[in-house]
């Protein structure tokens, strides 16, 4: 593909004032989280899961995605929301996750996927001290976007507590 | 253009490990007393000069130094200037090791040891400085005076492709005495056909020095196969020496021979690391049956296009082939992973040379079925305890060579590695021809670690099981050469985790043979499924002894919480795999259910599941690989309907148990 034909071809993605980063969000109990695009492997539906004995309640189980077993984590119980029932909606997001010791591949249940965007770096605001929820760490940074909040998450801050959480639950 | 030379170092120290592997196996050869093979002088020779050629390309200049005395010696031995005797062989091994040392420390970037390192370097010095002369020869054609060469070289036209650059070639004979380059450039084409890539020039070189034509071949060690070399002694001022009169005659031809000794010699070492070396033999069939696959699927792609009843039979036909093709591919692709025992078994010789030494003993160590193929990472873990194991036939099992005397057998002893197929397995034997196991003392010392009761009378095969027991091996019993590195029950721990298992077979008085029992590869297992709730798990099928249904009044309470069974005459505990798991149960009447009973480590137990499903092999998937370690379950597989399955963890389960019997 030639450099002229890219520029012709309208961009799927509405752009934005400003050259950024683009982000993949989703809807969670009604708020509009972001996650950077290029961790997206894939979205499928909800399927069933095997559970996984003894784990955090939010690790639902694991499926077979084309060879691979692939944890799924429930975002929703992740963060302590309450539980709503899996609807034609409801999808599983396949993220690649920096965990210490290398990639891992993980699918999270969220309720909705929303749209994609591109957010300029002079968009982004760091998140206010959020003392009183211990799930402030996840949040990398708030956007505006059309006048509605964004929360872009640090997805691998996200697993790697969840690991040490249940780690810790266990001992 | 920049070239980042780092990303070549892989490969540089994983066949400088290689070269190394075959010194040693070409020194233990020679101190054997096969120095009469100017083969194996070769390979030892030119494995130490690719390792100085590449030292030199990535600009390690220590390895360089180190290594061109080390060929230094290697060229007079090839040369025949020097006799091997047993100390130039020992010194040279213990070079090996040095620059093994070097080479690990330029790997990992830490610092070289650089006291070892020149005590090494002056070993070897000593013995260059040492007149050759000491050794019985003929007169040798270095001690010849001034000497005329000419070399007519004549590259092919790739030859700057292959990355060399006669220059440099003309630079180093240059250092070697007077040289004249006469360049011919009458095949030169005209500058716009001009391919600066192509070499079209040859040259007529003249060179005069107190030089021989091994040194003059070196510098041409790398260009060989890639020119017409034609060297040739046009006089001196002494009577040539017999070899000389031949040198006229002498084209390539003797290095031919010797490239393919390398590249044998190459084919059947491989270093480990993160990386297989696969033949090519192995690939295509690979691609082979995926071209079948291929060819199979829109086959039956075609038949779904238009179906109609009639189309049947062909539908079936096309789905056992692809069940086949299927199968075939799967097989194939196993094997790729499988290398043969000879990696492991490679490592031995010179352990046993070193120890035997040591020990003051007489030991041969015999192999056989070294090409016996098995799972890379089988392969890998195996390593440790065979190593344990022999160190064990060595230090206890092999008599010194007077006490073999006095009990008529020869003085040398044997210590024999044997690997071979058997079924799905992988039968690994050792075998000694020493003093076998001595059962009184192992009682004895058994009974003062309290490991037996004083009055307790043990089978002759118990007794031989003792030697696996924890805390059983180190101290006053052993030596420092098997007490050090793991235990036999650490040796028998590891096989355990392999799948494998371990046997003793003892002769007081004629040897002691260890069997070893491996599966072939780690990926696949032989299950039983079961069901739990409306989950179904994966037991290994090694673990399970039997399965038996359970009548009322078999099982007893204890203390009003613990299950026992009563197996025939033997009592096992109960554990319910949904309490262990917290599965909502199904099923929570023991008769209406089964008890699988499960061995582990001498240790049997009772699990209690709704029901067996198939038996079937299935494929192992890794749970660390996308998540993280599970107790109880030692990874997943994917069944035939394409759903996630747990395989059970039998220690792990018992474990668990323990736990929740504890916090109960």
């Amino acid at each position: 593909m030639t450099m002229t034909e890219l520029q012709e071809r309208p961009s799927p993605v509405r752009q934005l004032e400003g050259v950024g980063n683009q982000y993949l969000t989703f809807l969670l109990a009604g708020e509009e989280y972001g996650v950077d695009i290029l961790r997206v492997q894939e979205i499928k539906g909800w399927d069933r899961v095997t559970p996984i004995p003894n784990t955090n309640e939010y690790v639902l189980g694991v499926i077979n995605l084309r060879g691979a077993v692939v944890p799924i984590i429930d975002l929703r119980l992740r963060f302590r929301m309450e539980q709503v029932e899996y609807t034609k909606t409801t999808v599983v997001m396949v993220l690649k996750v920096q965990c210490g010791n290398g990639e891992r591949t993980m699918g999270f249940v969220v309720d909705a996927v929303s749209d994609v965007y591109s957010v300029g770096d002079d968009q982004l605001q760091p998140p206010p001290e959020l003392g009183r929820s211990g799930d402030a760490h996840f949040v990398k940074s708030l956007a505006t976007v059309e006048g509605k909040m964004i929360i872009l998450l640090d997805i691998d801050q996200l697993v790697d507590l969840s690991v040490a959480a249940v780690s810790e639950k266990k001992q | 253009m920049k070239i980042d030379v780092t990303r070549f170092h892989k490969v540089y120290f994983e066949e400088s490990f290689e070269g190394l592997e075959s010194m040693e196996a070409g020194l233990l050869a020679l101190s054997e007393g096969a120095s009469g093979d100017p083969e194996t002088i070769n390979t030892i020779f030119r494995a130490a000069h690719s390792i100085k050629g590449g030292a030199g390309s990535f600009g390690f200049g220590d390895v360089m130094e180190f290594t061109h005395l080390l060929e230094t010696l290697l060229d007079q031995m090839r040369a025949g200037t020097r006799e091997s005797s047993k100390e130039t062989t020992a010194c040279l091994l213990k070079a090996v090791d040095v620059l093994r040392e070097m080479l690990e420390a330029k790997r990992d970037a830490q610092p070289v040891a650089e006291a070892r390192i020149a005590a090494a370097a002056q070993l070897l010095q000593n013995i260059l400085d040492m007149p050759a002369g000491a050794t019985p020869e003929a007169p040798s054609i270095d001690e010849v005076d001034q000497s005329i060469w000419r070399i007519d070289f004549r590259p092919h036209q790739h030859l700057l492709k292959t990355g060399n650059e006669p220059i440099r070639m003309f630079r180093e004979l240059a250092s070697l005495g007077q040289l004249r380059v006469a360049a011919n450039v009458s095949a030169v084409s005209r500058l716009g056909e001009m391919d600066p890539e192509e070499c079209r020039l040859s040259w007529n070189l003249t060179l005069i020095g107190m030089i021989d034509e091994m040194q003059i071949r070196e510098v041409f060690d790398w260009v060989e196969g890639d020119c017409d070399l034609n060297i040739v002694k046009l006089g001196s001022v002494e009577p040539l020496a017999p070899v000389a009169t031949e040198t006229g005659t002498r084209k390539a031809t003797p290095n031919l021979e010797l490239n393919e000794t390398v590249t044998a010699g190459k084919a059947v070492s491989i270093g480990d690391g993160g990386s297989i070396r696969v033949s090519t033999e192995k690939v295509d069939a690979i691609i082979n049956l995926v071209g079948e696959l291929v060819i199979t699927q829109s086959m039956l792609s075609q038949f779904g296009d238009q179906f109609d009843i009639s189309m049947i039979e062909k539908l079936r036909d096309g789905l056992a082939l692809l069940a086949r093709n299927t199968r075939e591919l799967q097989e194939t692709v196993l094997k790729i992973r499988m290398l043969p025992i000879s990696f492991c078994f490679n490592r031995f010789p010179r352990m046993v040379h070193d120890l035997s030494a040591k020990l003051g003993k007489k030991i041969h160590l015999k192999c056989s079925g070294e090409q016996t193929e098995l799972d890379k990472t089988v392969l890998e873990k195996i390593n440790e305890p065979l190593l344990h194991l022999i160190r064990n036939s060595i230090d206890h099992g092999i008599e010194s060579p007077e006490a073999r005397a006095l009990a008529g057998k020869p003085e040398m002893g044997t210590v024999q590695l044997q690997a071979s197929h058997r079924g799905g397995n992988v039968i690994v034997e050792i075998s000694d021809d020493g003093a076998g196991l001595d059962l009184v003392k192992i009682l004895a010392k058994a009974r003062e670690r309290g490991l037996v009761g004083p009055n307790e009378h043990l089978s002759k095969e118990k007794t031989e099981e003792l030697i696996f027991a924890p805390g059983f091996s180190t101290a006053a019993q052993l030596s420092d050469v098997s007490g050090r590195g793991v235990g036999m029950d650490i040796v028998k721990r590891n096989i355990k985790e392999l799948g494998g298992n371990i046997e003793i077979e003892n002769r007081p008085g004629l040897g002691t043979k260890f069997t070893i029992k491996l599966p072939l590869t780690l990926a696949i297992l032989d299950g039983q499924i079961v069901k739990v709730g409306d989950q179904a798990f994966v037991v290994p099928l090694v673990s399970i002894v039997e399965s038996v249904q359970v009548r009322r009044g078999q099982v007893s309470l204890i203390s009003g919480q613990e299950e026992l069974y009563r197996l025939r005459d033997k009592y096992i505990p109960v554990l319910r795999l949904y309490e262990i798991f917290n599965i909502p149960p199904s099923v929570t009447q023991l008769e209406q259910g089964l008890l699988m009973v499960i061995e582990d480590n001498g240790q049997q137990a009772g699990v209690f599941v709704d029901d067996l499903l198939a038996q079937q092999q299935v494929v192992i998937k890794s749970m660390e690989s996308n998540f993280q370690k599970v107790e109880g379950i030692s990874g997943a597989t994917i069944l035939g309907d394409g759903t996630v399955s747990m395989i059970l963890d039998i220690p792990g389960i018992l474990n668990l148990s323990r736990q929740r019997r504890v916090s109960a």
